[in-house]
């Protein structure tokens, strides 16, 4: 083998050595990459704290707005919703109010009714909380706040996107004696 | 024994037969590129028998649901043993050793560029080879971490992950070692009249092979030493209890992991790309394709490495970014299996073994292709990740695609090492024996996948039962077959019809004018092409 021939065989390996040298450098160079990398996408900072706990499941690309209504049957009450409507995402949970006052002179027992429009949305209306779920009683001439607690399920129909909720309050005849009905079933 | 040949051979042709030593010295202390593939091949061979006999282990374990045989912790350590021995003992080295055969005859140089070098390539494997077995015999016994040695398990092992990540060192400064020299001889030493675009497949995929491992083994190299300081040097790169992150060793590991996948298929490509031709008796159809389509395949496979760790907690975009990344691979790997068929269109094709282990490498690996498009989908992956769904994949992919192609290789090239054809019948019942059994173990390991197998237990819900038993009874099979490969093999070196300098008809390329057996020196002046000898 000729002098040159060596001497470029040894200029090649010592090229081919520097790459595998930087190489092995470079292993160790993706430890402060990476850990730059998650640090500027977000991804997996382990030193931050988490997120604070949420619902994951509230589908942020549809709003559904929720209109309330309310009715009285033969009561002699005054009964409004603390607000006409709301705009809520499926999945968000959603407090609301209703107005009620009794204006007789005497305590008065009634229940409430809910309904809803469309009817199909009664199947995905979760209530938490609901003042339908008892029977009240007012006393002569008190008015109250009572609150509703729901959350939509995010498998609502695409095409809902207004759902009434309607109460209407009976009065509950006679004494405690009676039964109430089932409070929570739609339409009733 | 082939020795004996060889050497007379070389006493025969050379003038300096008093450089070199008798006996076992002058295998420990030859810088002869002939002598030194031979070492590679037994010792590969060697290595095969042994990461096989874990498979049968394993297979033996997985044919009742329940344990019967061996602990887990023991199971744990075959399977890490069999994937370490499989990919770093047997299968790169076997590439090795054909490279160290036929490069430097392929390109008309008397010997690689840094024989002593060479030398020092191959005596640094038997010690790694060494560490990874005896490492089953020290307390706590062998790593078990599977052979992608993950943590925070591998830093939690004894004494036999340290083994295993000296024995990584060895093998990786042992490929760096020997890429340099195969890359600097393609380069430096090919015959003057022999330009890169004309220089035999072979060459070309193990130049492209040579740069990758440049690439790819110093990372690894790194990563197992970030376990090593991490276990004993309290540094925390891994180590979560000091800050580390167990995800980052996966993308340091992939980043080597993928790249290595096409360390062991290009070779295979280069060996399929000389054997097609010769039996089909055209050329190779679409030399250039072929040559850009190698070079590409290499550099996207840089870029893909996370498509083994989808389910690590990326965002979706980086799941996406790799998973089209990884897709675009089936593009140069689909031209390539277009030219092979391409190549035996209207070709006076004839099926002697090695074109056998050819046609059974283009139909199996492309399987193994199909199902590795299934798993680079992330969607699919998520359901199909570290069952026997992989499982089956990447054995179709490093069994049938680069063992069978290191068969059809030893086939084809034994009549010029050897000096003597070997039993043609033999060696085709060799690949009967090989393609049914290897599909019989492997084939119902997809259904198994599918069905939610997970790999890497020893246990096994009782519907996998029948499933698994098939496929016990496949690896058993093939496990068997290979004693055949032996037989054939040394019946060849002992004796056998006297091969011609040029045993294959359609056969091109500087290797086949030298005679049969290979004299202990060529091409020490080296030789001019003419036209018809140029790429094979």
């Amino acid at each position: 083998m000729s002098e040159k021939r060596s001497a470029d065989n040894r200029r090649v390996m010592v090229r081919l050595l520097a790459v595998a040298g930087l190489m092995f450098g470079f292993g160790y160079a993706m430890v402060p990459m990476y850990q730059k990398f998650c640090e500027v996408t977000g991804i997996n900072n382990l030193l931050n704290a988490d997120d604070p706990l949420r619902n994951t499941q509230v589908d942020t690309s549809r709003t559904i707005t929720v209109e309330f209504d309310a009715n009285l049957h033969g009561l002699p009450w005054s009964f409004k919703p603390g607000q006409t409507s709301v705009a809520v995402h499926p999945g968000e949970l959603v407090h609301v109010v209703y107005r009620v006052s009794n204006t007789r002179d005497h305590p008065v027992t009634g229940q409430a009714i809910p309904s809803y429009g469309p009817q199909l949305a009664a199947a995905h209306f979760r209530k938490m909380e609901c003042f339908c779920f008892t029977k009240q009683t007012l006393g002569a001439g008190e008015s109250r706040e009572m609150p509703v607690v729901f959350v939509i399920d995010p498998a609502l129909p695409k095409d809902v996107n207004t759902i009434t909720l309607s109460y209407t309050f009976f009065e509950v005849a006679g004494t405690l004696a009676e039964p109430a009905s089932k409070p929570s079933r739609p339409g009733a | 024994m082939e020795a004996t040949h060889v050497h007379g051979a070389g006493h025969a042709h050379g003038d300096d037969h008093a450089h070199h030593p008798k006996g076992i010295m002058r295998w420990i202390t030859t810088t002869n590129h002939k002598d030194i593939g031979t070492m590679y091949l037994w010792f590969s061979f060697a290595m095969f028998m042994v990461g096989g006999a874990m498979a049968l282990i394993i297979r033996a374990e997985l044919f009742q649901p329940g344990l019967q045989y061996v602990e887990p912790e023991f199971f744990n350590q075959m399977i890490t043993l069999h994937g370490l021995i499989m990919v770093f003992g047997a299968i790169m080295p076997a590439f090795v050793g054909f490279a160290n055969w036929m490069i430097p005859m392929m390109i008309g140089a008397p010997d690689m560029a840094f024989a002593r070098m060479n030398n020092w390539s191959f005596w640094l494997l038997p010690p790694a080879g060494i560490l990874l077995t005896a490492s089953m015999f020290v307390p706590g016994g062998a790593a078990g971490t599977g052979w992608t040695l993950y943590p925070p398990l591998s830093i939690q092992m004894g004494i036999g992950m340290d083994m295993a990540i000296f024995a990584v060192h060895i093998l990786g400064m042992s490929s760096i070692m020997g890429s340099i020299n195969i890359v600097t001889t393609i380069l430096n030493l090919r015959a003057p009249t022999m330009p890169l675009m004309r220089m035999p497949m072979f060459c070309w995929t193990w130049l492209i092979t040579g740069y990758l491992l440049i690439a790819v083994m110093p990372v690894l190299a790194g990563a197992v030493t970030m376990i090593l300081t991490d276990r004993h040097f309290g540094t925390s790169f891994f180590n979560a209890a000091g800050g580390g992150d167990p995800v980052l060793f996966q993308h340091i590991f992939w980043f080597f992991g993928h790249p290595e996948v096409y360390i062991i298929a290009l070779p295979a490509f280069g060996v399929v790309s000389h054997v097609i031709p010769a039996f089909a008796r055209k050329p190779i159809f679409g030399y250039t394709s072929m040559v850009y389509a190698i070079a590409s395949i290499a550099l996207i496979s840089f870029i893909v490495w996370a498509h083994h760790m989808y389910v690590v907690g990326m965002p979706v975009a980086g799941q996406l970014y790799f998973m089209y990344a990884t897709i675009l691979i089936a593009v140069p790997t689909g031209v390539k299996v277009f030219n092979w068929v391409a190549t035996m269109w209207r070709g006076s094709m004839t099926f002697e073994t090695p074109m056998l282990f050819a046609l059974g490498f283009l139909f199996l690996f492309t399987i193994g292709g199909f199902t590795g498009l299934v798993l680079s989908n992330t969607a699919v992956d998520v359901q199909l990740q570290d069952t026997y769904y992989v499982v089956a994949h990447f054995h179709y992919v490093m069994v049938a695609g680069a063992l069978f192609s290191a068969f059809a290789a030893v086939y084809y090239w034994l009549p010029k090492w050897t000096g003597h054809m070997y039993d043609e019948k033999l060696g085709q019942w060799h690949f009967w024996l090989s393609i049914i059994s290897f599909n019989i173990a492997f084939f119902p390991q997809h259904f198994l996948g599918l069905a939610g197998m997970p790999r890497r237990i020893p246990d096994y819900a009782l519907q996998f039962t029948d499933f698994n038993q098939v496929s016990t009874y496949g690896a058993f099979g093939f496990g068997l077959s290979q004693l055949l490969f032996l037989y054939v093999v040394l019946k060849a070196i002992r004796g056998g019809e006297k091969a011609a300098a040029k045993p294959w008809e359609g056969a091109t390329g500087l290797e086949w004018t030298v005679p049969s057996p290979a004299p202990y020196h060529t091409f020490e002046d080296p030789p001019v092409l003419t036209e018809s000898k140029g790429h094979a």
